[in-house]
């Protein structure tokens, strides 16, 4: 992300969304950010991958329109979520958009899979700083899973959820739970593993999986790797939680 | 036992009620469920209703009698389970003739249905006695004619009942009928030196409206009520309320036939009767019930035509409910409630029209309430009191959908609509009709160019629209002057105060489709297709544009312009009676009939799609969730549009949040927001694809669900297959 360097104050954008309900607390306003290297295989948004496609705003353009929608985000105790493709990749705009969001009082999330290809420590901990709660993708409990559903290694999110334990930030987490792929009992036993030891974590939910996302990897010409996978049923995340709360 | 003030020495309902109401801060678990006596006869009900259903809308007609206040013998669905008393026939769901309307349109109905109108009355209507509609048409200039031939100017009410006026019923109640005969004989008084032509005419209203009193009197005897007293108990105080309301539509069957805001005042009664230990709270959930099933019985007559702008069968028995009383009280009570229960008691419905009227200042457990039965049910409506009481004060009631009028002050002549989207096509194809090709307006000269130029649009525009107002003005002063000489509403004016207040309301249809048009012809580029009469028949659009809907100023600054634009335009006219002129952005279900009846637009809308509703944007082109696309409605102004600005939003129950609490919640935020935005009116439906789809296939299934469309609400089974294919073709805000 060479341009977002020399001009951290532009983000690459895919979309914005006025009304969010289920990434982060009361109404929030959403910026999917444009960019994700994961290609994980139930993406939902494969049109976010592109580093180059969306559009640019500075963070003073995205500031503009949440003001807009202050009254709702207020009356709901709201906020702004950034979500994407992968957000942490344009980190840059992320402080600085965040930091006049903190100007103007306004709450933060991220929602991210922790995929955080900058090592530069400093700059993630002023994100952390400025961010009032990380919603974290946990895709699999064991790096053999992980490494199939996704081209990244569960490492990271583990040393992303350890810094967020050390800076002591609230955090919630997620997991798609994908019938025949990540719901066996073995996976449940790993995930629950990894959750058992975890201080800040204020909210653990599974996703389940649904097939909506499917068009959009036809539309781009790609093959859908989950063709013969059905969507979660309710059961399927009742059983999950069983496995999980025993 | 009641607080004594003004009230007790002259007729003062709000200083009644803001004496002795006692505002409610806690939830809803003090409510109760329906008695068995209430399921009993809302069974019996259900049963009509099918019976009504299977007979293909009607369920009998009276085609011998003609409807006044005391025609027929008083009639029960059950006498000896109904508490309330009072049907407009000697039948339920027996429909009634009243031919003052227009004979024609009442003949037309009756054969709709299989029925055939008695000679007798169509001799008496034809020969004898002139009707409003015969009236009108007589009146009617060439230039009018024309405009609601091709529907630049169309749904106006010169062939049915303008309706709109809100009787204050609550009068009756409070001080009985003998007081309010001798407050109108005490007002006649005071014109009898004048011979002007206003004071002729307000004496023979006055004596009109005192017959009416005593033939409400009368309808009281027939159910064994006494009408001349005051009520005495929170029973009679119902009773008395709805006696005067059925008198006001057994002569009348104006297109909405509103309530009030009783609630309140019923709650005065209540409080004092749970007191003294007469009544409990089963009780009292009991007479509400009752009072609303009676509502949901009422019916008028009309052709099957009649559906395509008012689809449903609707009677907007809009009753107000909550607010701010200006003292800084709220005035939500235990009866805003228990009018919401019947939502739950007797299940969802189109009717009573339930309007809540919103306030930040409403207490946190009302608000959580009124947005779990939105959830629950998709039928409140939702508007503005903080912005409504600056005008409206803190006693004003919503008559139809958006309109506000101060109780018993204040009155309306409804103008129905006029089509901004075929004012625009006029402008491009020199005064002709698009689809026709008739020549409507004179002097529009033809546009210079394919390629449309904003500038030149725009100059085109402003002629064809000045000339559609002028006609437009001209048809609702010649309609309000006919209907008050051949079709007054004695009942009605009757519980009005002599000295009125009265407002002439305009309406655009096809705000959003014109805002976007023109933002087409401005950042794109659009060029005109025409056919060999030279009409336009579509438009090539090159390029990207701005859309209505988005919480964008350069597209939604063109939409206020526009309702701006109109209303100066119209202002440079004088008006019947010295009313006030008023706008509303309103199309009930009439966008579907507009949008058939209109051609190709610039915006890409392909001839004859639909109409966004009311002041929605269009279908579609919200692209940027639903805070974006309210905050574009809320730029509209009030202040610009005081009879009303129509916004219908739908979404699924997962988008507006995960557990039953959280979708509450971000509901009431929602409205919340909204409303700080400096909207006026928000109806807000909550509901699957799924259950709508299956409910077009297996209607049988819903008897019940209801759904909210431009400012009211509907039995979603009662909808054309259009009109039903439209809701579903409505942006359904929902993230994937």
């Amino acid at each position: 992300m060479k341009s977002c360097k020399s001009k951290p104050r532009v983000g690459r954008i895919h979309s914005i969304e006025s009304f969010a309900t289920q990434d982060g607390p009361g109404i929030r306003f959403l910026v999917f950010m444009q960019g994700c290297t994961a290609g994980c295989l139930y993406c939902q948004n494969p049109d976010t991958w592109n580093l180059k496609a969306g559009f640019d705003m500075s963070a003073e353009e995205v500031l503009k329109k949440v003001k807009r929608c202050m009254p709702y985000i207020k009356a709901s105790n709201g906020g702004i979520t950034v979500s994407g493709g992968e957000p942490l990749l344009q980190i840059e705009f992320l402080i600085e958009l965040f930091r006049l969001c903190k100007i103007n009082n306004i709450h933060t999330a991220v929602d991210t899979s922790a995929f955080y290809n900058n090592h530069d420590k400093k700059l993630l901990q002023k994100l952390i700083s400025l961010t009032g709660l990380f919603i974290l993708d946990i895709k699999a409990g064991h790096e053999t899973l992980h490494k199939k559903i996704t081209s990244r290694s569960l490492c990271e999110v583990i040393d992303f959820l350890n810094i967020l334990e050390s800076e002591k930030k609230p955090y919630w987490l997620r997991y798609v739970l994908v019938p025949k792929l990540n719901d066996s009992k073995k996976d449940m036993q790993a995930l629950k593993k990894i959750l058992s030891g975890l201080a800040y974590c204020e909210k653990f939910e599974f996703l389940p999986y649904h097939t909506l996302g499917k068009h959009k990897w036809e539309c781009m010409k790609l093959k859908y790797p989950l063709r013969n996978t059905p969507p979660a049923s309710l059961q399927d995340i009742e059983r999950a939680q069983l496995v999980l709360n025993k | 036992m009641f607080t004594r003030g003004r009230w007790d020495k002259t007729i003062d309902m709000r200083d009644f009620i803001n004496r002795n109401y006692k505002p409610y801060d806690g939830d809803e678990s003090f409510l109760c469920e329906p008695t068995l006596r209430t399921k009993k006869l809302w069974k019996k009900c259900l049963r009509l209703f099918k019976k009504e259903h299977e007979s293909g809308g009607v369920y009998d007609i009276d085609v011998s009698t003609v409807s006044t206040i005391t025609s027929h013998k008083p009639g029960y669905i059950d006498k000896n389970l109904e508490i309330i008393k009072g049907l407009q026939t000697d039948k339920p769901l027996k429909r009634a003739i009243k031919p003052l309307g227009g004979i024609r349109i009442v003949e037309k109905a009756c054969e709709d249905y299989g029925y055939e109108l008695d000679n007798k009355i169509k001799e008496i209507y034809l020969k004898y006695r002139k009707t409003h509609n015969d009236a009108v048409f007589d009146s009617y200039t060439t230039d009018i004619l024309r405009a609601r031939g091709t529907g630049l100017i169309t749904g106006l009410p010169d062939n049915y009942s303008r309706g709109r006026i809100i009787g204050d019923y609550r009068r009756v109640a409070l001080y009985g009928i003998e007081k309010l005969i001798k407050a109108k004989k005490h007002d006649k008084e005071l014109f009898e030196d004048y011979s002007s032509q206003e004071a002729i005419r307000l004496r023979e209203e006055i004596a009109d409206q005192i017959g009416a009193l005593e033939d409400i009197v009368e309808l009281g005897k027939s159910y064994s009520c006494d009408l001349n007293r005051p009520a005495e108990n929170a029973k009679e105080a119902i009773q008395w309320v709805y006696l005067a309301y059925l008198a006001a539509i057994k002569e009348q069957d104006g297109a909405a036939m509103s309530l009030g805001s009783v609630s309140n005042f019923f709650d005065v009664y209540i409080e004092r009767d749970l007191k003294l230990g007469i009544l409990t709270e089963e009780k009292a959930q009991e007479l509400i019930d009752d009072f609303v099933i009676k509502l949901r019985m009422v019916r008028h007559l009309r052709p099957k035509s009649y559906s395509e702008i008012f689809a449903g069968d609707p009677i907007w028995i809009t009753e107000s409910i909550a607010g701010v009383g200006i003292d800084g009280r709220h005035k939500v009570t235990k009866t805003s409630y228990r009018f919401l229960q019947t939502l739950f008691n007797l299940g969802p419905a189109p009717e009573p029209n339930l309007t809540v009227l919103w306030s930040s200042r409403l207490p946190d457990n009302f608000k959580r309430f009124c947005a779990s039965v939105s959830i629950a049910t998709s039928s409140i409506q939702y508007e503005n009191d903080d912005l409504m009481r600056l005008i409206g004060g803190d006693d004003y009631s919503i008559s139809c959908c958006v309109s506000l009028l101060k109780n018993g002050s204040e009155m309306q002549y409804f103008g129905a609509r006029c089509n901004l989207a075929k004012v625009l096509l006029y402008a491009l194809n020199e005064g002709r009709d698009e689809i026709t090709g008739e020549k409507v307006v004179p002097g529009i000269p033809p546009v210079s160019s394919d390629i449309l130029d904003h500038d030149e649009v725009r100059q085109r525009f402003m002629q064809v629209l000045r000339w559609t107002v002028r006609t437009y003005v001209e048809a609702l002063n010649i309609i309000h002057s006919v209907h008050d000489m051949y079709y007054y509403e004695r009942s009605q004016m009757a519980l009005l105060n002599t000295e009125l207040t009265r407002y002439m309301a305009f309406g655009i249809a096809g705000l959003s489709v014109v805002a976007d048009s023109l933002s087409a012809i401005r950042y794109a580029k659009v060029r005109l297709v025409r056919n060999n009469k030279g009409l336009t028949t579509d438009f090539k659009i090159t390029g990207d544009f701005y859309t209505f809907g988005n919480d964008d100023d350069r597209v939604d600054g063109r939409a206020v312009d526009l309702v701006t634009t109109f209303l100066s335009e119209i202002k440079k006219y004088k008006f019947y009676r010295d009313s006030l002129p008023a706008v509303s952005i309103l199309t009930i279900t009439s966008n579907v009939m507009y949008g058939k009846k209109t051609g190709a637009t610039p915006d890409g809308r392909k001839k004859g799609e639909p109409f966004a509703p009311g002041a929605n944007p269009m279908h579609g082109r919200d692209k940027n969730g639903v805070v974006a696309s309210l905050n574009s409605v809320a730029s509209i102004p009030y202040s610009e549009c005081r009879d009303g600005i129509s916004n219908t939003f739908t979404t699924v129950p997962d988008t507006l949040g995960k557990t039953k609490e959280e979708q509450a919640s971000n509901l009431v935020g929602l409205l919340e927001g909204y409303f700080i935005k400096g909207a006026q009116h928000l109806n807000a439906n909550v509901i699957d694809k799924k259950t709508l789809k299956d409910a077009m296939r297996h209607p049988h299934k819903y008897p019940q669900l209801t759904i909210r469309v431009s400012g009211y609400a509907v039995h979603f089974n009662k909808l054309s297959l259009e009109q039903q294919k439209e809701v579903l073709a409505r942006t359904f805000h929902e993230i994937m």
